[in-house]
Formats: C-alpha cells, structure tokens, sequence
C-alpha cells in the first residue's frame, strides 16, 4: 500500500431514501494527514454523506473504499471499529456524566472477576485525562469533573481526544465550529491541526468558510446532494467559496428569471396571490 | 481523592434526598412532637418504605435511563393476585405460584420493552396503556377463574419465613430484600460497565448507541426488571397476608416517582444514584406514615409531600448546577 491510497474513497456514491435522492453520484478521497473540508448549506446532503461516511446509512449505489479495499459497514459500530469516527457538534458526550466515565462509554475498563468485575474508576480517569492535555488542554486535570461543567470547546477536544485513544484513523468533524466563540473555534481548530499532524485523516464539516480555509488542503462543495466543486487549498477565494455554497450559478439563474418576467410584464410584479 | 470532603458530598446525587430526609424528621419532631425513640422503633413506616423502595429501585434505574415505567401500579396486585390464583384457588404448589407471578412480570415488562423500543411512543404512554391493560385482565381473569375479587392463600411456612414473616411481630421481611437489593441495585449502577451503560442511555441514547452500547436490549432489560420487581412486591404481600385482592397498588405510581425524584434522580434521565433512591424512599415513608406519629392532623401529609417534593426539585436542580460547574482547584 502506497502512502498515496487514500484511507476512505467514495466513488459514485448515491443515497436515496424511498423516492428522494439525496446524494448523487458523490466521489471522495481523503488521505492520512490531510483535511477534507466538505462545506455546504443547510440541507446540502451533509448529514446524510456523514452517515453514509460513518456506517448509519448504506450508499443506494456506489463503493466505499477503505486502504483501496471496497468495504460495506454493517453499523456504526462496524465503521467504528475499522477506525472511522465522528464527532457531532456538541460533542456527542453526555453532560452529566465524569469525564472519565464519558471518555470509556463502551469499553469501559474493569477489574477483578466475574460478577464482580467493577468499573475501574482511577485508571478511567487517568487515561482520558492523559488523552486530552496530550491534545494540549491542559485545563483538564480532574477526570471526576462532569462533562457538562466544561467549555464547548474543551467538550470537542474531548471528544475527538477520544477518538483518536480508540484508534480513529479517520475522523468525522460535524460542524465543530458552529455554535462556538471566536477564541473557542481557533482551539478546536489547533486540535484539527495536531490530528492531522498526527496523521489522521479528517473530514471537517462547516459552513463556516473562514474555519475551512484555516485548516483545510482539500475542499468539496455540496448542493442540492452533489459535489459542486472540489478543489485544492489556494485554489479559490474566500468569495468564491462563498459564491458556490449560496449556489453562486442558482443565483444568477434566478436572477435572469425575474428579469425575463419584468420585461415580459412591463416591471410589474406578479399579482399578490 | 478518595478522602471524604464535603465539597464532594454535596455534589453527589443524594445529598437532596439526605437533606429532605433530616428536615422532614426535624419538621416532625419540632412541630409534631414526634419522639425519635418511638419514630425508629416504629415498623409500620419502614414496612411501606421496603415495599415502596423495592419497586423504586428498578423504575429508578429506568428513569436513569430516560424512561418511565407506571405500569408498576397494576403489577402490584397482578402479582399477588397470579400467586393467589395458581397457589391459593387451584392449590398447586407455592413454587408455582411464585414463578407464576414472577413470569408474569418478566412478560409485562417484555411487552413495555418491545413497545418502547420499537416505537417512537413516550414509555409514560405504552406503560399507561399496560397500566389499564393489565388492570382489566387481571380483574377479569379473575372473576372468570375464580368468581370474585379477592382470592385467599395459604402458604406454606417455609414461603411465610422467607418472603412474608414478620420479624418482631412487626417487621415485614420484605425490608431485608429491600436492604439487599439495595445493595445489588447500587453494586451494578455505581461499579460496574452497566451502569455506565445506563447512564450513558440517559444522557445521550444516539451517542450511546453510537458507543456501542446495546441500548435496545437494556431497556427491555430494564422494563423487566421494573415490572418483575412490582410483581415481586405484589407477591410477597399476598403470602403475609394469605390473601390477595385486585384492587391497590395504584397509589404506588406516584409514590414510586415522588420517592424517586426527591432522592435526586433526573426525571429527564441521565443522573442519579441507588442511595438517592433508597433514601427517597425513605423520607417518603417518614412523611406519609410518620404522620401518625405526630400531632399533626392525618390529612396534613400529601400537603407535606407536595412541597417536600417541590423542594427537593429546587434543591436537587441547584446541587446538579453545582456539581456542573465545579471546577478543582488548581494543585500548586
């Protein structure tokens, strides 16, 4: 296997669910140490590539290639464990749990025997918090602290500090950024950037395209569940980037619309209904 | 870490429920003229505690889980009036009685847990539906088995000395089944992966799903746990008291989640602890029982409780604020 395959492949993946399609013919590659910014509007298709991409749906049509082999996930879980992760946007940790109990959900590590195998509190507590300040949030140093007494910040650090201690190879970034401060997004974005560095593959999800542009090497465009455009970082502006998540070409269709109908009636607008 | 420090304490799940315990026992011995001598040698509210704890324990743990169970109120005398049937009206032997009871709770609970897993119906509803469901059967099948309403049973000793003597000549022996599953109750929520497990459930059921954790077969677990437990209560009454009848039990529904709420736990899932809901259990008992002891006109009690779970509300809401935002000081 060269370093050349990458880790997760889409090829022509469509997605319908009973008469509605909702992806058409997607094709994706993403590479270990590389970021792939997918960005559209709401109701592009995104959440529904992040399911197909993390094993809750199965593509109508299409492959799915993991290391150039054709994988078919049976369950999140089956994704999971050939090492694809996501990470929803509040973190997808729970609130009132510690972190260290939250940090193993799943796996948590036990002693002694039998019936009596007890959950195994101190060194729970030990590995996640390790996990995290090796991210460099070093402001989490009490494994009993519940989880919702953190920043939202910290809480996305702490969830993708998770993903990587299980073995994530490539990581699902659900809009991250989108219901953080200025100060709390850059923070989330320096873990990005340590996961990448790490050599983690990272689809990142926004439509923040500010946040894209400061981590990305790779971006796609999503409308109306197609791949607009797909390009390499310093390949377009900012403004263009905004342009095509609008639907830059939608936009100026409309626009051609409403000036043939006012020239056609004389500049009057349609009757009120 | 392990020391004791009252920081610590109060940031625990029960500690509403052990300060709703002190006040209510102050509140009667200041105002009731209550003797705590006579308070704590008394059985008839540590009787109705035990039966009361045992059926909040399992609903606890659901209610941990985000769900509701209050078809708990008809499996009480669905529980007793099975054993009193097969054992009592048809004389097969205890034995059968008793797994009879028991297997009907386990089918009941089944039936919630399928139902709530399947659908996207509130469990409050499905169970509201197993409620009034299992009410008609058993008052039907009843009166179609037997002719009546009230089915007597005899059991024998050794069912009497296990599941329904009375130690002291007041003492259910229902309390030592509450003590000890208590003990299992809080040994599987607080040390082992399940209660993670149930936790997780209640705080995120995709996310824990997503983690792997097998949330289906959990709450369906759960579900027969709560309605087993409610029949177990149903059974153990009819053997002490060599009857059974249809009716009762329907006063259990809202004790249960009263208990359950003022011992600290979420109602919305997610929080809580077995000492909480042993201790709700607890005061609750105190409250609506312990009145007899005092001065206090009888009918002064569900006005007690009403605000005494009002309280526990706020408090228990301020406690959980606490606890979220505490963060350590920083070790030099």
């Amino acid at each position: 296997m060269s370093d050349n395959t990458p880790i997760l492949e889409l090829q022509n993946v469509d997605k319908s669910f009973g008469p509605i399609d909702v992806l058409h013919g997607i094709s994706l590659k993403v590479r270990a140490g590389e970021v792939l910014c997918l960005l559209g509007d709401n109701g592009a298709g995104k959440s529904t590539l992040i399911k197909t991409l993390a094993g809750v749906h199965k593509p109508t049509r299409g492959t799915i290639l993991m290391d150039g082999q054709p994988v078919e996930f049976s369950g999140p879980r089956e994704a999971q464990e050939k090492g694809i992760s996501t990470v929803h946007q509040f973190g997808g940790t729970f609130p009132l749990m510690s972190i260290g109990r939250s940090f193993f959900v799943g796996v948590e590590p036990t002693k002694g025997w039998g019936p009596f195998k007890v959950y195994d509190r101190k060194t729970a507590n030990e590995i996640a918090v390790r996990a995290v300040q090796n991210f460099g949030i070093t402001r989490i140093d009490d494994g009993d602290r519940l989880v919702g007494g953190l920043s939202g910040g910290e809480r996305q650090s702490l969830a993708i500090a998770r993903a990587v201690h299980f073995g994530a190879r490539v990581l699902i970034l659900d809009e991250p950024t989108a219901a953080l401060g200025v100060k709390q997004a850059a923070h989330v974005l320096r873990i990005v950037n340590e996961a990448k560095r790490r050599g983690l593959a990272v689809i990142f999800i926004t439509h923040q395209v500010m946040h894209a542009m400061a981590v990305g090497d790779h971006f796609a465009v999503l409308i109306r569940g197609a791949i607009a455009a797909d390009f390499r970082r310093g390949e377009k502006t900012r403004e263009e980037i905004t342009d095509l998540m609008a639907g830059g070409e939608t936009m100026a269709g409309l626009e051609a619309q409403i000036e043939t109908y006012m020239a056609s009636h004389e500049g009057q607008p349609p009757p009120a209904q | 870490m392990n020391s004791f420090s009252i920081g610590q304490f109060v940031r625990r799940p029960e500690f509403g429920a052990v300060l709703s315990f002190v006040a209510v026992i102050a509140f009667y011995v200041v105002f009731g003229g209550v003797s705590l001598g006579s308070l704590f040698g008394a059985a008839s509210w540590v009787n109705f505690a035990a039966n009361l704890g045992i059926v909040a324990l399992p609903v606890g743990l659901l209610m941990i889980a985000g769900e509701l169970d209050i078809s708990i109120g008809a499996m009480i005398p669905a529980g007793s009036m099975s054993i009193a049937i097969l054992s009592g009206y048809y004389d097969l032997p205890i034995v059968i009685g008793m797994l009879g009871a028991l297997t009907f709770g386990v089918l009941v609970g089944l039936m919630n847990g399928f139902l709530a897993v399947r659908t996207s119906v509130p469990s409050l509803i499905i169970t509201l539906g197993t409620l009034v469901a299992v009410q008609g059967l058993v008052l039907a099948g009843s009166v179609l088995l037997t002719g009546g309403a009230s089915v007597p049973l005899d059991a024998p000793a050794w069912a009497k000395v296990i599941f329904g003597q009375l130690i002291n000549g007041k003492f259910q022996v229902i309390i030592l089944w509450w003590f000890a599953l208590t003990v299992v109750f809080g040994f599987v929520l607080h040390a082992t992966r399940y209660g993670n497990w149930i936790f997780a459930m209640g705080g995120d059921e995709v996310s824990a799903r997503n983690a792997g954790i097998p949330t289906k077969r959990l709450k369906i677990g759960l579900f027969v746990l709560s309605s087993t437990a409610a029949s177990f209560v149903g059974m153990c009454g009819a053997i002490l008291f060599n009857s059974a009848q249809v009716s009762g039990g329907m006063n259990y529904i809202f004790n249960t989640i009263v208990s359950i709420v003022v011992g600290g736990v979420l109602l919305t899932g997610g929080f809580g602890s077995v000492a909480g809901i042993f201790l709700g259990a607890l005061t609750f008992a105190v409250v609506s029982q312990g009145i007899y002891f005092t001065d206090i006109d009888r009918n002064w009690s569900n006005l007690i409780i009403g605000v005494m779970l009002m309280a526990a509300v706020l408090m228990n809401n301020t406690f959980r604020q606490m606890a979220l935002s505490f963060v350590p000081k920083r070790k030099k």
